[in-house]
């Protein structure tokens, strides 16, 4: 009787081959912005030796342990004529051998591994960039203390300083999660939990939240951009100065000044402070117009997806707290203009 | 509870082990019930002393600007709990009554057992009442939420037993309980026994230490 | 406390047909057979909501289904696969196997089994009942407080799924006492501990494992009904409750429910390989003790689920290497797995490829597994597709595989008739290739950054290529499924000869009497001697037994059948029920009246 599995093979290998194929081009991080595989920062790397190293293991051991399976299979396939199999029970030695080699094995991924829980237990020194991040459903915000700087979606850090994340949640537990510099950290509700790292190099990387937190959770997300200490500085500073009122403002055009009365009369302003230092419950539009995407994270801040988002963000984000305020094709054009004014 | 398969053609139940079935399970059902009582004693013990506000077990507390003294009241359950250890007792004494075919001592002692368990059900109710005439309604606080979900489990399963103890009675009231089925009290006993161990564990953990 | 009636009728030897039998039926095979179509069903069930949401996933930012729906259809998937599928598939295993295997005529309390099943039934129902509320439960099926609170969660969706799961436990604990005390007081005369097949030892363990951590979910459970339904703070922050506490309990059931998951699948898998390897299970002793050492670690490594909490560096550390420990008795049974194979003389019949296919993919888990064993690492990888790639390995190419392998190995005995090995060899490898295109390409994309649990992605993410593969595989699994039903659908229609005893040469007491087995399963109960006690029969009489004869039963004593059980069970569910939507004294009350008047007539009803 032939075997099965050679008499199956030419039957699935195409496929096999075509998936291999798609799978290897898909498999290079650099494809993927939210990877995980290209750290760059010193927490995210330290992380990705310990991986790297259980990867290579595994990677070892699967090869070996699979291979086995194969050719037991392959060398005891049942055969016309073959006599009965030595009925064995065990081989006391063998099975000893079997059990310390997995336990080397481990030992080498256990050693790394404390030696970098307790590394990355360490707290970073005074001079750290404090953030306090604040999980709400569903959107991210981000205090400066240090700075008197509130902004929501868009956490912006210096390279080469390290960064002290201080974090909790107003409402259900979230996980803040930033994969091109650090892993994942719940916020719980009355408690604060941290983790730091130095960004390596300058960027826009994405991060969502990685806890489960109610309808939108697949909607909570946001960007984290590392500059320059220079340009970090510059766009610090620009926080100093109020939000720029433009009714009083020649050089506005009218549809800007039009975009903000009804900023106040649609009562926007309720919920969205344009005061660098004021939370109010929305995320702070300070600066909104230069941020790299809107709708915490999940848009392009382009004009056309600004409106969009303004006119209907249930159609985008269904259950979300900004309710649907009826602006018209023409006031959402306004409001748009003064958002993105403020730079 | 008395569902044993006959799976041998002899009238006797087989059983590898000659342990009886019913036996073997209710001890296997007590192992499972201290996981349950581990996780609600293990709650009470986390959210000790953080509750937002009073009533507080041991300490004085604040109510409407007025300190309250410290909510239990040890000596009435410091007695009840003696009778329930003394319900233990009187239900070996039951027991032994069974197998030895003393109808008498039998009846007696179940009965002291059962009086013994209604008057520490009845303590409780009473402490509870008490307790909500203090203003410690079920969701007052921490405190009172763990306390009277753990010490209520308990009580309802004090009186599931009591009214298995019962329901034996009537049977041995009936005169049907004889030596030979002595076991239909044994494991009732058992599960007895396991209830008050159980207070044993939450009498120190919830009255006594501070 | 009742009675145990000790004179008797002689049984009606003919089986009773008709759905008051069914409903009455003490048989603990009858009630297998129930488990095994109520959880095949849900299992199904549970398979479309995988395939909406594998269809939802194929592209970036699809609205096939909204994200209340999408939240419900995860949470509900992994729900189902986990109490409604595996763990009742392996229960009709327990149900019919456990038994023959000992050489014993029925469980030792046949009616509490059947209380099991039809609590079992009413909890799967009133959880699946919540579609047609269109309040599906839509908290994951680990229910992480406060999100499920009534402040964030309003509806009745968490209601149906803390009052459902309540209710699976309790069949769950009341089938794990009587398979615990089966296991030990029915063991034919003669059969040691250590002579016990290793199914029936896995299944043990598992019992144990079912008794001590499900009243941990109970109790948690419990408390998040109560916070729901009365308004206290046990998981409510604002007055002083604290959600992590949640995730303690949880997951100290969580852990240990894994290897509840996948435990029956490991006795299967040893069960068909020594059979068709032709060649006893290498090492019996250290797989009885790995699988024993398995579940008490198990009991202490539920924390590895927590590393992202933030936990501290020292807690950090001791559940990693307690989590590191459990790979060396898991990597004992692999070893010893192959080396039942190796030496042997391997038959690839549709069982043994499932066993084999078993292993092959369950290394793949475990040494994923290992690699989220390390915090470090574990920080990029929890919560993301990786981690659902890991668990689907080891509970889909594990526990599924055992159990479809179990499937086709136990088919004859429980119904007569051998499944058809062709479509036997399409479906397995239909699953084999679909299985790996779903569930490998989850491990890149979650490594790249994809987070579980969400209903849709970005453009700019560039997950989509992984994902479209990742559903076309599910539909290739979908696939293989439907060739298993045409399989089970055209063997059960065929008019081919009844299946032997013992089609496959087996080595346990089930495949020494007639396919299916009469109602008083052993007409003589066996004397066993050893391990493999069939074998041993066998050679002790030079190579083969003669066909076992169909025997009149009578003068062997069974249990009647009971209506009881029944009605305790729907007292059970009313009593529970009224939980929904808040408190409703009255529903509570008619259901234990239901309940009280059940047990007491159970108790005092001539047992037969």
């Amino acid at each position: 009787m032939p075997h099965p599995i050679r008499r199956r093979l030419p039957a699935y290998a195409p496929v096999l081959t075509l998936a291999l194929l798609a799978l290897a081009t898909a498999c290079s991080p650099d494809q993927y912005p939210q990877t995980t595989l290209n750290p760059r920062a010193d927490f995210a790397r330290q992380a990705d030796d310990v991986f790297r190293t259980t990867l290579w293991l595994a990677a070892g051991v699967f090869v070996l342990v699979e291979g086995a399976l194969l050719l037991a299979m392959w060398k005891f396939r049942n055969r016309p004529g073959a006599a009965d199999p030595v009925q064995t029970h065990g081989n006391t030695t063998v099975e000893i051998v079997w059990t310390i080699i997995p336990a080397v094995i481990l030992a080498m991924i256990a050693v790394p591994t404390v030696q970098t829980i307790f590394r990355t237990a360490t707290r970073p020194g005074p001079d750290a960039l404090q953030v306090e991040v604040i999980g709400h459903q569903w959107w991210w915000e981000f205090r400066y203390p240090q700075l008197g700087i509130t902004t929501a979606s868009e956490l912006r850090v210096p390279v080469g300083r390290t960064v002290n994340l201080e974090m909790t949640t107003i409402d259900v537990i979230h996980s803040f999660w930033v994969p091109a510099f650090a892993g994942k950290r719940d916020v719980f509700p009355n408690r604060f939990n941290d983790l730091w790292f130095k960004a390596e190099v300058e960027g826009n990387f994405p991060g969502q939240c990685a806890e489960f937190c109610g309808i939108q959770h697949g909607r909570m997300a946001y960007r984290i951009v590392a500059v320059s200490g220079e340009s970090f500085d510059a766009w610090a500073g620009g926080f100093n100065a109020p939000p720029r009122d433009f009714s009083a403002d020649p050089a506005a055009s009218a549809l800007v000044k039009q975009g903000q009365a009804l900023f106040t009369a649609k009562g926007c302003i309720g919920c969205h402070s344009m005061y660098p230092a004021l939370p109010l419950i929305g995320p702070n539009l300070h600066h909104v117009g230069s941020r790299s995407h809107v709708a915490a994270g999940t848009m392009v801040n382009t004009d056309e997806n600004l409106a969009k988002w303004i006119q209907h963000p249930q159609a985008w984000k269904q259950g979300v707290l900004m309710p649907e305020l009826g602006l018209s094709d023409d006031e959402v054009h306004a409001v748009v203009a003064y958002l993105r004014a403020n730079q | 509870m008395a569902d044993t398969a006959h799976a041998q053609v002899d009238e006797h139940h087989y059983t590898a082990t000659g342990i009886d079935h019913r036996k073997l399970a209710i001890w296997t059902f007590i192992a499972s019930e201290c996981m349950f009582f581990a996780s609600l004693i293990g709650t009470y013990l986390v959210y000790k002393g953080r509750d937002v506000s009073g009533p507080r077990p041991h300490t004085e507390w604040l109510l409407n600007g007025r300190m309250q003294e410290q909510i239990l009241e040890i000596p009435l359950v410091t007695f009840g709990t003696s009778l329930l250890l003394f319900s233990s007792f009187f239900v070996v004494l039951a027991l032994s009554g069974a197998q030895r075919g003393n109808r008498k001592a039998l009846i007696g002692w179940l009965c002291a057992t059962i009086f013994c368990g209604i008057f520490f059900v009845g303590m409780q109710v009473f402490e509870f009442t008490h307790f909500y005439h203090r203003g410690m309604g079920y969701t007052t606080n921490l405190f009172a939420s763990t306390f009277y979900t753990l010490t209520g489990f308990h009580g309802t399963h004090v009186t599931l037993g009591l009214i298995w103890l019962t329901t034996v009675l009537v049977v041995a009231l009936r005169g049907k309980l004889p030596p030979e089925k002595s076991l239909n009290l044994e494991i009732a006993a058992l599960y007895w026994h396991f209830v008050d161990v159980v207070w044993i564990v939450i009498f120190p953990v919830v009255y006594l230490i501070r | 406390m009742a009675t145990t009636a000790l004179e008797h009728a002689p049984p009606d030897t003919h089986a009773a047909t008709g759905l008051w039998s069914w409903i009455t039926t003490v048989d603990h095979k009858r009630i297998g057979i129930l488990y095994g179509a109520s959880a095949f069903l849900f299992f199904l069930l549970g398979g479309i909501e995988a395939l909406v949401i594998r269809w939802q996933l194929m592209a970036p930012n699809q609205t096939i289904v909204g994200p209340e729906t999408y939240n419900q259809l995860f949470t509900m998937h992994g729900t189902t696969m986990i109490f409604l599928g595996v763990m009742p598939l392996s229960a009709m295993f327990f149900n019919f196997m456990i038994p023959l295997q000992l050489g014993a005529r029925d469980v030792a309390f046949p009616r509490l089994n059947a209380f099991s099943y039809w609590v079992f039934l009413a909890g799967g129902l009133l959880l699946n009942v919540s579609w047609l509320f269109r309040a599906a439960p839509d908290g994951g099926w680990f229910g992480y407080a406060n999100l499920t609170t009534r402040q964030f969660s309003p509806g009745m969706n968490i209601d149906f799924w803390t009052v459902g799961l309540q209710i699976l436990g309790i069949a769950s604990l009341a089938a794990a006492l009587n398979f615990f005390v089966t296991v030990i007081n029915l063991r034919a005369p003669g059969m040691k501990m250590m002579h016990l097949p290793m199914f029936v030892w896995m299944s043990f363990i598992t019992q144990i494992l079912l008794l001590l951590a499900f009243p941990i979910i109970t109790v948690a459970l419990v408390l998040l009904m109560i916070d729901r339904t009365f308004g206290t703070h046990f998981f409510v922050p604002s007055g002083g409750g604290d959600p992590v506490l949640w995730q303690h309990l949880f997951w100290f059931f969580g852990h240990p429910e894994v290897y509840i998951l996948i435990l029956p699948a490991f006795g299967i898998v040893s069960e068909i390989l020594p059979v068709f390897s032709r060649k006893p299970l290498f090492g019996y002793a250290a797989m009885v003790f790995s699988g024993a050492f398995i579940a008490f670690v198990g009991f202490g490594v539920w924390a590895h689920h927590m590393f992202a909490t933030g936990m501290g560096p020292f807690a950090d550390a001791f559940f990693s290497l307690a989590t590191m420990i459990i790979a060396i008795p898991t990597g004992v049974k692999i070893f010893n797995w192959i080396g039942t194979v190796w030496g042997g003389r391997v038959e690839y019949k549709t069982p043994m490829l499932f066993a084999l296919g078993f292993i092959a993919m369950f290394i793949m888990g475990g040494l994923s597994g290992v690699m989220h064993s390390s915090p470090p690492a574990d920080l990029q990888q929890t919560d993301t597709y990786f981690i659902v790639a890991h668990f689907h390995y080891v509970l889909f190419g594990g526990s599924i595989f055992g159990i479809t392998g179990g499937a086709y190995y136990w088919w004859p005995k429980m119904f007569g008739k051998l499944l058809d090995e062709g479509l036997g060899k399409l479906h397995f490898w239909l699953m084999l290739i679909g299985f790996n295109l779903t569930f490998f390409p989850m491990h890149i994309v979650g490594l790249n950054g994809m987070p579980r649990r969400v209903y849709t992605y970005s453009a700019e993410s560039n997950f989509e290529l992984l994902n479209r593969l990742e559903t076309w595989g599910s539909l290739l699994l979908g696939l293989a499924f439907v060739v298993f039903l045409w399989n089970i659908i055209r063997t059960t229609r065929s008019s081919q000869a009844p299946a032997p005893a013992d089609p496959w040469n087996g080595a346990t007491l089930e495949w020494s009497i007639p396919s299916p087995p009469q109602e008083f399963n052993f007409p003589k109960v066996p004397q066993v001697h050893g391990r493999d006690a069939l074998w041993e029969m066998k050679r002790e009489r030079g190579g083969s037994l003669p066909e076992p004869q169909r025997v009149d039963g009578r003068g062997i004593h069974l249990p009647n059948p009971s209506f009881r059980p029944f009605i305790a069970a729907t007292g059970v569910l009313i009593t529970l029920g009224g939980f929904i939507g808040g408190s409703h004294l009255w529903v509570h009350l008619a259901g234990l009246a239901v309940l009280l008047y059940g047990i007491f007539s159970w108790a005092f009803e001539p047992t037969g």
